[in-house]
């Protein structure tokens, strides 16, 4: 990739990249990956295609596979497109027990898709992630950057509705 | 847990088991209790690569220590009390392989599985635990059959894959239960990046990975420790052999490949079994004319009709001694092989020279370091490299030009980009963006044909700046003053617009390659292959001579040799200037001595190169005209540039012999066919790119009535009245050593012992020198004598009848002109068909997309190969692999030479392109 990192990204998001990788050792270029990842898929209407992936090995001089590693680790790195809104159910083990399954079990009923599907109105995405630290409210789950918790069917009908 | 770095220089006693044993300095408790005899069972540490320590088989109990340890990656540390075979240690290896087992479908069958030997040694019978889902097989590469069901997840494939081999193909994806191998993002792998060394292969335990085909089960009758017959790398190799086959092939621990393999050396040995094997002699049927351009797919049968082998070499001499009769010895020559031994090449330009009387003798050196060994001779004293490609460790600074090295000479680039990881600077030059770039800190995509220019600028930054090693220069070096005079017209400011790399990147460049403890140049096709080849190598030794960049560990040059023994070959006098071991043909001491170890008397006029005899068939006033030829394992009708005109030239010989193993394009033109052997049907010493002298030992019989090369010529020479007694390699390679000083202390006993000398090796005993040129230069005055190199262009500029820029290269997968890579099922599954690489930007401008068939045509020829699209290549560029018979290269390539090498220019031409 020698010589052709001006070519990768904007300005600005080169610019955001550069932040974080100022916050490492300068031979640790590699640390700024998740936050790089980040920048780049909130720049892309919230996905990461493959080519993304790419650039940003090539900007952090990193094996693109060693990226594919990190954003396939992470339940919040998305591969495919996703939904305008992207509904993100916590059943790690405090949900669990407080009923993530039933949330679970309403909003696939609700939306149509199973978790991991788009509406095909491109609505929503339904997506199961791992405990998001709001134990103390489960079960939960996370719209955009919003925490919603202690959820019932009705709370999240009346969630979903609020949205645009 | 590695230890403190001081726990590193010392031995540790400590106690296995109850025993007193010895750690050697770093040694982990897993290394050092083999050494011993203790086994204790392990699955994720493979010798070689890191330790990982994610299998946790290797639990062992340490006194005084609460929990368990994993011996493979921790160090012992004096007086420790380790057990492997406690109760409590026993107990938890054994639930980790019962765990492991229930992670794989059903029982591990084949006899390498590591997995079923570790079960079965500790008695796991049936696992208590339930078996997951498991993945699809994916048997979409032809090479690699991938079986993730009997994975284990210890991740050896990946840091083979990765830390190793540096292909950076194989990820560890997910997460917890969900966690599995992939390539690139979960692609098939015949979709994947992968290259197919099969690194992984060697490294899984399990065969998840193994190679394709039934032979993953089958056990092997004998295994016969080899050589890899493709590249100059000299891959040292074990073959897996049953029933006459081969089953498969493994990396053994070899100075210049550490058990590494690419492609060729692992997949590619199919070749040999190949249906169209040459298995009984041919000669011309009566009345089947030759033909410039004859159906090289006809069926041989029509054109030649077998024969015993002692018509065929009573035809075969017969003709050369017609020949010679009635039109004199300077009307005969021979083309001999880098692919076959030093024996063979011995005896064959031995042949040539006291059987033909002439040195019109060569082979395809000519056609790649030519040019290279002209500037090393005139300037140095010794054409072979300074340093092997193991120096890479111990250099700073590495700069590799005109090199596709990852293609070529995959397993040298492999410790390139070890190096260049381990945080050496790693240059790479080269008017293609090849896959070495990725890894480089400097990357300079130049021009093609401005090499020269270039590399003058950077020599006189280093004047301007004064980073000249003036010590050297004035004690090791003579002719700097003119050098000096001739670069003041090089600025670097006054090069960049020619080279297309600007001032500031030159000049920091040469700073850093300047100004290292140990920097070493790399080159190949790209330097030599041009009409100004020797100039180019000649500034690569200046900017070396300039530095003091040579004759110390880690510092020098390396034209890295293209065919596995060209660097053998050379040496053993298959060149026409000069007798084994570069004693010259016109020099009176040289012939005397040779005459008397022959026994025969010698022409002292230098002979004929490659392409000077191709045009002195043509040549129909010449006195000396070429009318006979002895080609052995060389196909000139693919390799030799101009290839009409070379065509038409073979189809005039009045007599052509041809021994190869497959017909190839230049059997065509033959008057007699000899069947001859491949690599492992025979025995004999190789030189590698690295002045290595290694053994190849016969592992299959040849097929049919085919022989071994050395036979044939033993009997050729007979038949043309020489009394030759050669009853095997072994004797030739005694008379080498009296003919070649610099490898008179090789044996052939410590070959078959080492496998393995470097020469110089003169008297026996000598370690062999793998660094060279430490105190003087093989040169007259013992020094290094600079040559200023003019900036010229190439023989055929694009102009607006033909304006783009061809240049031929290699794939992967085929070597050289595809006789036998073509003829492997796996190589030629991977590459079947020719294809042309263009940047993106041309393809759209000729509005054709990739797979779209071109017609590339030059002033002497023109193909159709499919469009490849390659943004590593610049706008205006094309490269053409040379290995394809229905899209042949050569047929545009142009004949013009090099003066002083006498190479032709393969890498630089006049094309015009079409859609097809
Ligand atoms: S494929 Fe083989 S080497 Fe790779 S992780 Fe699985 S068992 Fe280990
Ligand atoms: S690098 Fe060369 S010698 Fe080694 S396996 Fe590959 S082709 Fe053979
Ligand atoms: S388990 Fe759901 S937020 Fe922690
Ligand atoms: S061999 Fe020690 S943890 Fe795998």
């Amino acid at each position: 990739m020698a010589g052709s990192k001006e070519q990768l990204f904007t300005p600005e998001i080169r610019a955001e990249i550069d932040q974080w990788i100022a916050k490492y050792p300068a031979e640790w270029k590699q640390s700024a990956v998740m936050a790089a990842l980040r920048i780049v898929q909130d720049a892309n209407g919230g996905w990461l295609s493959r080519e993304l992936m790419d650039d940003v090995a090539g900007y952090l001089e990193m094996a693109p596979i060693a990226v594919y590693e990190v954003a396939t680790f992470y339940s919040m790195y998305e591969l495919k497109p996703v939904g305008k809104h992207k509904i993100c159910v916590c059943t790690n083990v405090s949900c669990m027990i407080n009923g993530s399954d039933n949330i679970v079990g309403h909003l696939e009923k609700k939306l149509g898709v199973a978790l991991g599907g788009t509406t095909s109105d491109g609505k929503f995405t339904l997506k199961e992630v791992e405990c998001l630290g709001a134990c103390g409210g489960a079960p939960m789950m996370q719209i955009g950057k919003q925490y919603y918790e202690n959820l019932t069917p009705e709370i999240v009908d009346s969630i979903l509705d609020r949205l645009e | 847990m590695p230890g403190s770095p001081k726990a590193k220089l010392e031995t540790v006693a400590y106690h296995l088991n109850g025993s007193a044993i010895n750690a050697r300095p770093g040694e982990t408790i897993l290394e050092s209790a083999a050494r011993h005899g203790v086994e204790i069972p392990h699955l994720c540490h493979k010798p070689g690569l890191r330790p990982d320590g994610n299998c946790r088989a290797c639990l062992v109990e340490i006194e005084g220590e609460r929990v368990l340890a994993i011996a493979c990656c921790r160090r012992p540390t004096p007086g420790m009390a380790v057990r492997s075979d406690s109760e409590r240690a026993r107990r938890s290896q054994r639930l980790v392989l019962e765990l492991l087992r229930s992670d794989v479908s059903g029982t591990p069958q084949d006899s390498a599985n590591e997995l079923g030997q570790w079960c079965q040694r500790l008695a796991i019978a049936k696992p208590r635990f339930p078996e997951g889902p498991q993945p699809p097989a994916d048997l979409s590469h032809p090479a690699i059959a991938v079986r993730l069901d009997a994975c284990i997840q210890c991740t050896r494939c990946l840091r083979a894959c990765r830390e190793i081999q540096v292909n950076d193909v194989i990820g560890y994806a997910h997460r917890g239960a969900a966690s599995r191998i992939v390539f690139d993002l979960d692609a098939l792998l015949r979709t994947s990046s992968c290259v197919g060394c099969g690194e992984c292969v060697q490294a899984c335990p399990t065969s998840a990975l193994a190679p394709a085909g039934a032979s993953r089960f089958a056990a092997p009758e004998k295994a016969v420790d080899s050589l890899c017959p493709y590249c100059g790398v000299g891959c040292q190799l074990r073959l897996q052999v049953k029933d006459n086959r081969i089953l498969r092939v493994e990396g053994r621990a070899g100075p210049a490949n550490q058990g590494r393999l690419c492609i060729k050396g692992r997949f590619g040995f199919d070749y040999v079994q190949h249906r169209e094997r040459l298995t009984r002699p041919l000669v011309r049927r009566d009345g089947v004319a030759k033909t410039p351009n004859p159906d090289f797919t006809a069926d041989l049968r029509r054109v030649f009709r077998e024969a015993t082998w002692e018509e065929a070499m009573q035809r075969a001499a017969a003709g050369f001694r017609d020949i010679s009769e009635r039109h004199g010895p300077h009307s005969l020559a021979g083309f001999g092989s880098a692919k076959g031994s030093n024996e063979e090449a011995y005896l064959f330009q031995k042949l040539i020279r006291t059987g033909f009387h002439s040195n019109n003798v060569d082979h395809c050196t000519r056609l790649c370091h030519a040019s290279s060994v002209a500037a090393l001779m005139q300037m140095i004293g010794s054409g072979a490299v300074s340093n092997p490609v193991a120096d890479v460790r111990k250099a700073e600074v590495i700069l590799v030009i005109g090199s596709n090295t990852t293609e070529n000479h995959p397993v040298a680039a492999s410790f390139m980009k070890n190096a260049a990881h381990a945080g050496k600077t790693l240059i790479v030059m080269d008017p293609r963006r090849t896959a070495l770039a990725r890894h480089a800190d400097y990357f300079l995509q130049f021009r093609p044909d401005t090499d020269v220019a270039m590399l003058n600028g950077m020599m006189q930054t280093l004047i301007e700046e004064d980073l000249t090693n003036d010590e050297f220069i004035a004690s090791r070096t003579t002719g700097f003053a003119a050098l000096k005079a001739h670069l003041a017209a090089f600025p670097a400011e006054r090069v960049a617009p020619i080279c297309g790399i600007s001032a500031r990147t030159l000049r920091q460049v040469a700073r850093v390659y300047a100004g290292s403890r140990g920097s070493m140049i790399f080159w190949g096709m790209g330097i030599s292959q041009h009409v100004h080849g020797t100039d180019n190598a000649r500034c690569l030794i200046n900017l070396a001579l300039l530095t003091g960049q040579i004759g110390r560990p880690g510092s020098g040059l390396h034209p890295l040799r293209g065919q596995n023994n060209v660097q053998g070959a050379s040496d053993a006098g298959l060149i026409p200037m000069v007798f084994p071991d570069y004693q010259r043909v016109d020099e009176p001491e040289a012939r005397r001595r040779f005459e008397s170890l022959w026994g025969a008397p010698l022409d002292a006029r230098p002979g004929l190169t490659v392409v000077e005899i191709m045009h002195a068939i043509g040549d129909a006033d010449a006195t000396d005209r070429i009318r006979g030829m002895y080609i052995m394992g060389e196909n000139p009708a693919m390799s030799d540039p101009n290839l009409p005109h070379a065509r038409h030239a073979l189809s005039r010989l009045d007599h052509l012999v041809v021994q190869d193993i497959f017909p190839t394009e230049t059997v065509f033109y033959a008057d007699v066919v000899l069947p001859a052997s491949a690599f492992p049907e025979k025995t004999g010493s190789f030189t590698n790119t690295d002045r290595r002298v290694q053994l190849g030992r016969q592992a299959l019989a040849p097929p049919g009535e085919a022989r071994a090369d050395l036979e044939i010529l033993v009997d050729m020479a007979r038949h043309l009245g020489l009394d030759w007694q050669y009853a095997h390699p072994r004797a030739v390679f005694e008379e080498m050593r009296r003919a070649m000083p610099s490898m008179a202390g090789i044996t052939w006993e410590r070959l078959e012992r080492e496998g393995s000398v470097t020469y110089p090796c003169r008297r026996e005993g000598d370690p062999g020198e793998e660094v060279l040129f430490g105190e003087v230069f093989p040169t007259a005055d013992g020094k290094g004598h600079f040559a200023a190199a003019p900036f010229s262009r190439a023989a055929e500029l694009p102009d607006a009848e033909f304006p783009w820029i061809l240049i031929t290269g290699r794939r992967l997968e085929h070597w050289h002109t595809g006789a036998m890579t073509r003829r492997s099922r796996v190589l030629d599954a991977i590459q079947p068909a020719p294809t042309v690489d263009l940047h993106p930007t041309d393809l759209d401008r000729l509005a054709a997309g990739t797979g779209d068939p071109l017609r590339i045509r030059s002033r002497r020829g023109e193909v159709v190969a499919y469009a490849r699209a390659d943004p590593g290549m610049q706008p205006g560029q094309v490269h053409l692999p040379f290995c394809y018979r229905e899209a042949a290269a050569n047929l545009l390539t142009i004949d013009a030479l090099d003066p002083d090498g006498k190479i032709p220019e393969f890498k630089f031409c006049a094309v015009r392109i079409e859609p097809a």
